[in-house]
This record gives structure tokens, C-alpha cells and sequence, in this order.
């Protein structure tokens, strides 16, 4: 009986805390109903998405971390990226070489840019989050005028598929295809567990001399990655796994079970060593059933209906892999003293100097490190894209990336891998089957395509108040908000708000 | 030499900056040879047009909510009685039964449901920013956007029997921008207008002196809505408001209630938002749905802190100033920059920097003043 209330209780209050994804899961399962839509028209839509947008999203939890609310900042990250994107367009490189050089001017730039950025809102602490929507703008105005007026005005340039016909001023879109589209996307697999191997190759090199060099002691986890990656390395010249691994998209069938594959040697690795530890026999009940549950996954496949889905979708594989690696970095960096120090800044900023760290340094480093992903975010996005549309392509990325953030159940003061990626999923099915949803329902596809818009606003008001309500309620009526952060009345730890 | 000091220390440097710069497109525009006088009828006219939307800031400031980024809330309200005044009016077929009395009710009747509408989602809306204190001017600009997405949808499901507000063949939905050309539409400040409908006694509506128009009914009624919100901050329940927005503590003690305090604030902020939007698209000719207002809460923002003012106070000299130089710089720099550069497009440009600009200067400058 006991056991039971715990159970109700455990429920409970997983709803409450997940009540916003909840809601929002439903209104997405209702429009997927009304609107009638292929489930495979549906879940293709929604891997591009994912492919086009998971990353900038992820971009935007080391500064909840650091206590500097949702970054709406970003989108001067995006213009660093498209600033880089059609220099390297005009100077005509492509393909992956186009990419990497489109990277190698956008890093710089946006570095510079988040560094202003940081400096800004160390002068307006408390009051990051408006500050930032209003130097979105602001940063989309000095953007346009650098496009505008002058590129061609001032910069001479000379190029008539990209110029406007006057000689001044870029065109409304950059046609992508023939040289940056898909170039990520479009890259083998073989290819990278080519560089893979070697990259690794060379580490475990400079490790073993550092180690000879007694500088640096070896241990069993790098010899495992060095033996893991020159096998995967040394099955991939096998003539049926090349033919496989030479192509560039793969079947969201074969992903699956990589992945299920993958988890489950990790989970029988567990059982292997939990036996070898002679550990109790309770230690095995978890890898075990976990064991069974993918295998149930894997059965579930072979229901017609989901297997011709998921035989239908194809996934790129660089960009998941780079997905992959983000949310690995944002994993890592918390546990290492940079990010100990960021959590520390972003729960109290006065506990944070009373421990001897450089609260404002910390804070000018994470808007760096969110401005220079939001702009490798947005390079995935426009080459996935293949048009890029000069003076459209960034006004909305702040907005969107954040109204996902906050479906997937984050807040101003907490963000996670796992809630970025469950609201990229929600955000984009309802914006996928709005319109059609809309269509059935009121006749109208214009209707269904505002309500995404409302939607995506509303998300972002309601969490924004809610997380305000929250805050107000806990400080003294007099706290520590915007109006007096920036009056500096009674702003005696300014940073303790959003 | 103190004197020009401190004369320099209360403009401020950025206003310096931007009544400069207008100071030299006026010059330069005289110099290309554009008619003074059609210019000045502009820049009047833009003054009062936007007159009202930056009114609507100072009541908010005042109470302590900050930078009243939500006045969509009231635009949407004016709009809203708007576009009902006018279905109403066609439906009664008022053109018919009153004749030039005609448009003057549609409007009465348009302030008087835009008013409505206003105070009451007002009230609600100052009841919110009173359990969201300390990020009032974040939570109210996606409160301002949520409003507009939200009445989109509402645009759109309206089936109006108004030609001029309805698409043509649908049935259903309005138009993105209705003509008000055959109802209220530059009565108060087009000579056109007021010549050819209205009776010989009211000709004074709006006249012209030569090629310079002067629209005296949009004057007085700007200038008596400056006189009201003046006169409410001299009684005894605006002083008690701006004492709410400027020291709470003190306020409390003295046992006023300001969490009602800044309620009031915000509902007259909605309420002559709703007022501002009905005067602008009487003095533009056109009713802008849908997301054309979705950036003006900006604009007004920007103009009272060009004029001055700053998160926490405000006075009508900042919103004739403000309005007169940031509408001023865009009404001037649109020939200037055509016949300079021909990039059409740059005043828009001008636009988002100087309205953000100044947003972000005045962010960032309160806090620095106090240090």
C-alpha cells in the first residue's frame, strides 16, 4: 500500500514537472490526428528538422547554466555563420573544403561577437533576456546595412548572381546548390571512419610519447578507443560493410539498430563485469530488463506499418554525429572546474565571488561558447537547407530554438540535453502538421499556420511568466528584477534573477 | 561655461546625436530642392499619427512596470473596436441614415469598444505584471507577440459582411490592410477628406496655408489627450502612482496600495494604446491587421527614450520630443536617402538600428548612472 502511494506520488509529480512537454504532446498528437497526414511524410519532416535545428537549440544550455537565461543572442551567432557563408560563397570554394573554411571565418567572428555580447550583459545583469531580444535586433540592423548597402556601396564587389542588379546591395536569396548544399550532409561514412581512426591514431600517438616522456600515464580507456576505432576501421575494408559504409544517408531502419546494437554490448559489458566484480544479484536486474526492452524495440520494427517508415526516412549521418558530440560536450563541460564554476555563477553570483571565481569572466566565456555554436549551428542549418535566404535566415532562429528549449520542459534556470532534443521533436511535429491540422479543421491551412506561431509566442510567454511568477514569489515584493537591476536600486545580487 | 555643462548633461548625448542628424537631413532635403513646406506637413503629420502610441508609454513607466512592450495588447483592442464599429455601421447602413454624421459615429463607436475592450484586458494584463515583478518588460514583449499571433487567428476567422474589411469571394477572414476611406478615415487630418464630406462649420478640421497642411482636429485631440494624462499625474491618484513606480517601500508605508497602483498604470497605458491605434489609422487611412502592429510597441518604446525618458521616469515633454525627432528622421531620410544613394530600403534600415539602438543605450545607460 505504502508502495503503491509512492508510485502515485512519483507520478504525480513527474506530470507536474513535465507539464508543459505533456501538454504540448498532446496538442501535437491531436494535430497529427486531424490532420491525416502519412506517418512517413510526418517523420521524415521531422528527422530534416532535427537534422536542421537540434544543434542550435543545444547551443542555448551553457548559458542557462551559467545563469544567464534563454540566450536570445543567438542570432549573432547565425549572422557570424552567414556573413561567413557568403564570403566563402562569393570567393567560390565548395563542398566540404567550402564548409570547413566557412567554419574556420565564422569561429573568429563569432567569438569576437559573443565576447561583445558577454561584456553587454555584464553591464545588465538581471536583465539579460530583454537585453538580448533587443540586440537581436538591433545586431539584424547593422547586419542589413552591412548587406545592404555596404557590400556593393563600399566593398566593391562584382558578381551578378549574388548582387542586386544595381551593383549595391546582396539579393534576398543565395542559391546554395552546386556548392555548400548538403556538404555536410552528402559526407560518407566511410569517410569519417576514416579521419575517425586516424584522429584517434594520432592522439593515442602523442599520448604514448607523453607517456614514454613520463608526462602523461596511459590507461585502459585509451587503449580500448584505439583498439575499438582500428577495428571499426579494419571491418570497414570489408567489401559488403565499404559498399554500405560509401554511401552517405542512412535508413532510419539501420540507424535504429546500430544504435540498439550499440546500447545493448554496452549493457551486456555491464552484466559481464558486474559478474566479474561478484556483484549481488540485484546489480543484474536493470541491464537485464533493459536488455529485453530493446530487444521489444527491435521486435516492434517488424510491424508493417513502422518498418515501412522507418525503410522510408534517411537520416544524414555527419550532422547526428555532430548532434551527438554536442550534447556530449555540454555533458562534459559541467563536470570539468569551467563548468562547476558556470553552475556556481548561475545560481548565486555572490556565493560565486565569495569562492574566489570571476563571475563576469565566466559569464563573457559562456556567451562565447553559445555564439560560436549557435554559428556552426546555423552553417547545419543553411547547407541542409540548400537556399539561403540573406535577410530571413537568422531573424527567427532565436525564437524558434527557444520556444523548442522550453517545450521540451526547460526553464530560464534549467536546461538539458535530453529536453532540447524532446522539444526539437515536439516544436517541429506541430509545426509540420499545423497547417494541414488547421486545413481539416477550419478550412483554412493560413489558421493552423498561425496557430504554430501563436504557439510558439504563447510557450514563450507562459514560461517566461511562470518562471518570473516563481522567482516573484520567493524574493522579497521589493526583489531584484529588470527595472531595478538596471536601476541599480535595490540590486544587491542582480544575477540571482533571469 | 557650467551652464552649457549641465545643458549638455540633461540632452544627453544620443538625442544630441539624433536632433543633429535631423537637423541635417531637414538641410540637406531643403538643399535637393523638396518643398519645406510638404516636408513639414510630413513630419506634422507622422507627430500626431504616432502621437498617441507614445503616450500610451508614460502612465506604464510611471507606475513601475518598465517599458510597456505590451502595448499590443492595446492596439489589438482598438483594432478590435475598429473593425466591429465599421461592420456595424455597414450593417445599420449609417451613410445612409446620417450622411456626414456618418463616419464621426463610426469612430465615436470605435473608441468606445476599443476603450472597453482596452480596460478590461488591461486590468488583466496589469493583474499578470503584478505576479511576474522584476521581469516585467520580458514577459510583456511575448505577451505583446503572443497577442498578435493570437488575434491573427481571430482576423482570420471573422466573417464580416463589409466589403472593405473582408476579402472579396472568401466569406471568410479580413483584409491585411482595410481602406477607411468611406468611413473615418482622415477626418481629423486630411483637407481632402474634411472639404468634401464634411459641412461648411467644420471645414476647420484641417486647412491648408499654401502647400502646408494643418490637420487642427488631430492637434487638439492629441493635444487634449497630452492634457488629460498631464493633468491625471498633478491629482491625487497619478501622484500616488508615480510614487508606486518610484519607491515602493516609501509608497507602502504611506499606505498606498501599489500592486492597484500599478494595475491602474497599465490599464490607461492599454487603454490609450487602443485610443493611439484608432488616431493612427484615422491619420494613415488605413486599418493594419494582422502582424503590421506586431513591431509598433517598438517604435513607441524607442521614441519616448529618444525624447528622455528613462525605465522609471517619464513626462509628456519626452513624448512630443521623442516622437517629433525619431518619426522626423524617418519621414525626412526616406527622399534624402532615394535621391542620394537610391537604396530604397535604407530608411527601414535607419529605423531598426535607431529604435534598438536606443533601447539597448537606455538599458544599459540606467544601470551605469547608478553605479
Amino acid at each position: 500500500m505504502k508502495q503503491k502511494t509512492n508510485v502515485l506520488n512519483k507520478l504525480g509529480s513527474f506530470l507536474f514537472d513535465n507539464k508543459v512537454m505533456i501538454a504540448f504532446a498532446i496538442i501535437c498528437l491531436a494535430a497529427i490526428v486531424l490532420s491525416g497526414s502519412p506517418m512517413t511524410f510526418i517523420v521524415d519532416g521531422v528527422f530534416t528538422r532535427i537534422t536542421r535545428n537540434t544543434f542550435t537549440v543545444l547551443a542555448l544550455i551553457i548559458p542557462v547554466v551559467a545563469g544567464l537565461g534563454l540566450n536570445f543572442g543567438i542570432v549573432i551567432g547565425a549572422i557570424a555563420a552567414q556573413i561567413a557563408v557568403f564570403t566563402v560563397v562569393y570567393f567560390g570554394f565548395e563542398g566540404f573544403s567550402g564548409i570547413l573554411l566557412t567554419v574556420l571565418i565564422a569561429t573568429p567572428l563569432a567569438v569576437l561577437f559573443g565576447y561583445l555580447v558577454g561584456k553587454l550583459f555584464n553591464r545588465m545583469k538581471g536583465a539579460e533576456m530583454i537585453a538580448g531580444l533587443i540586440l537581436g535586433y538591433f545586431a539584424d540592423g547593422l547586419y542589413q546595412l552591412l548587406f545592404l548597402v555596404v557590400i556593393g556601396g563600399i566593398i566593391p564587389v562584382n558578381n551578378p548572381t549574388l548582387i542586386i542588379s544595381g551593383g549595391v546591395g546582396v539579393k534576398n536569396t543565395i542559391d546554395l546548390t552546386g556548392n555548400l548544399k548538403y556538404a555536410i550532409d552528402s559526407v560518407r561514412m566511410v569517410d569519417i571512419v576514416t579521419v575517425f581512426f586516424y584522429a584517434v591514431l594520432a592522439i593515442t600517438v602523442i599520448k604514448g610519447i607523453l607517456h614514454l616522456a613520463k608526462k602523461y600515464k596511459l590507461n585502459r580507456g585509451d587503449l580500448t578507443l584505439f583498439v575499438v576505432s582500428a577495428l571499426i576501421f579494419g571491418i570497414s575494408y570489408i567489401p559488403a560493410v565499404e559498399r554500405f559504409l560509401s554511401t552517405d544517408r542512412l535508413v532510419l531502419l539501420d540507424a535504429f539498430t546500430a544504435v540498439l546494437i550499440v546500447l545493448a554490448i554496452f549493457q551486456i559489458f555491464k552484466i559481464i563485469k558486474s559478474i566479474g566484480d561478484k556483484e549481488p544479484a540485484s546489480a543484474l536486474k536493470k541491464p537485464i530488463l533493459l536488455l529485453v526492452f530493446y530487444g521489444a524495440l527491435f521486435g516492434l520494427t517488424f510491424i508493417p506499418a513502422i518498418e515501412e517508415v522507418m525503410l522510408f526516412v534517411k537520416l544524414p549521418v555527419l550532422p547526428f554525429l555532430l548532434i551527438a558530440g554536442l550534447a556530449w560536450f555540454n555533458q562534459k563541460i559541467l563536470s570539468t572546474r569551467l563548468g562547476q564554476n558556470m553552475r556556481t555563477v548561475g545560481q548565486s553570483l555572490s556565493v560565486a565571488s565569495a569562492s574566489g571565481i570571476n563571475a563576469d569572466q565566466t559569464r563573457v566565456l559562456a556567451m562565447i561558447i553559445s555564439t560560436v555554436l549557435a554559428s556552426w549551428g546555423q552553417i547545419i542549418f543553411l547547407q541542409n537547407i540548400g537556399t539561403f535566404s540573406t535577410y530571413g535566415a537568422h531573424t527567427q532562429i532565436a525564437q524558434f530554438a527557444i520556444a523548442a528549449l522550453l517545450v521540451g520542459g526547460a526553464s530560464v534556470q534549467k536546461a538539458t540535453n535530453k529536453q532540447a532534443i524532446i522539444g526539437v521533436i515536439l516544436f517541429h511535429t506541430l509545426f509540420i502538421v499545423a497547417p494541414q491540422a488547421g486545413k481539416e479543421l477550419f478550412n483554412n491551412a493560413q489558421i493552423g499556420e498561425y496557430f504554430r506561431v501563436f504557439v510558439s509566442y504563447g510557450v514563450i510567454a507562459l514560461s517566461l511568466a511562470m518562471h518570473a511568477w516563481k522567482k516573484f514569489r520567493k524574493d522579497s515584493p521589493d526583489g531584484t528584477g529588470e527595472i531595478a537591476a538596471l536601476s541599480g536600486v535595490t540590486a544587491k545580487e542582480p544575477a540571482d534573477g533571469g | 561655461m557650467k551652464t552649457l555643462k549641465t545643458l549638455y548633461e540633461n540632452i544627453g548625448l544620443p538625442r544630441l546625436i539624433i536632433a543633429l542628424f535631423f537637423i541635417l537631413l531637414i538641410v540637406a532635403s531643403i538643399m535637393l530642392g523638396f518643398s519645406p513646406a510638404a516636408l513639414f506637413s510630413d513630419v506634422v503629420r507622422r507627430w500626431l499619427m504616432y502621437g498617441t502610441l507614445v503616450l500610451a508609454m508614460v502612465p506604464g513607466i510611471q507606475s513601475g512596470i518598465g517599458l510597456n512592450f505590451g502595448i499590443s495588447l492595446g492596439i489589438s483592442s482598438g483594432l478590435l473596436g475598429a473593425v466591429l464599429a465599421m461592420e456595424f455601421a455597414f450593417v445599420q447602413d449609417w451613410n445612409a441614415l446620417y450622411g456626414a454624421g456618418s463616419p464621426w459615429m463610426t469612430l465615436g463607436l470605435a473608441l468606445l469598444l476599443g476603450v472597453i475592450f482596452a480596460a478590461i484586458v488591461g486590468t488583466l494584463y496589469g493583474m499578470l505584471l503584478n505576479r511576474v515583478k522584476g521581469s516585467e518588460m520580458t514577459v510583456s514583449t511575448y505577451v505583446g507577440f503572443s497577442i498578435i499571433a493570437f488575434m491573427n487567428i481571430v482576423w482570420l476567422s471573422l466573417s464580416f459582411k463589409n466589403g472593405e474589411l473582408s476579402w472579396p469571394l472568401q466569406g471568410q477572414g479580413l483584409r491585411n490592410t482595410a481602406s477607411l476611406s468611406g468611413s473615418f478615415g482622415g477626418l481629423l487630418s486630411n483637407p481632402d477628406v474634411v472639404q468634401s464630406t464634411q459641412p461648411e462649420w467644420l471645414h476647420w478640421l484641417a486647412f491648408k496655408v499654401g502647400d502646408f497642411t494643418v490637420p487642427l482636429g488631430l492637434i487638439l485631440v492629441f493635444g487634449f489627450l497630452c492634457f488629460l494624462v498631464w493633468l491625471f499625474f498633478r491629482s491625487k491618484m497619478g501622484i500616488a502612482m508615480s510614487g508606486a513606480g518610484e519607491n515602493q517601500l516609501f509608497t507602502t508605508s504611506s499606505g498606498i496600495n501599489v500592486d492597484r497602483k500599478r494595475i491602474q498604470g497599465t490599464a490607461i497605458s492599454t487603454v490609450l494604446g487602443a485610443v493611439g491605434i484608432i488616431l493612427y489609422a484615422q491619420t494613415y487611412g488605413f486599418l493594419q491587421l494582422y502582424n503590421a502592429p506586431l513591431m509598433m510597441g517598438f517604435a513607441s518604446v524607442a521614441s519616448i527614450l529618444i525624447g528622455g525618458a528613462t525605465i522609471r521616469r517619464a513626462k509628456i515633454s519626452h513624448v512630443l520630443i521623442g516622437t517629433l525627432l525619431f518619426q522626423g528622421i524617418l519621414v525626412t531620410a526616406l527622399p534624402v536617402v532615394n535621391e542620394v544613394v537610391e537604396i530604397g530600403t535604407l530608411p527601414e534600415v535607419l529605423r531598426i538600428i535607431i529604435s534598438n539602438g536606443i533601447i539597448l543605450y537606455a538599458l544599459s545607460k540606467t544601470k551605469g548612472e547608478n553605479q
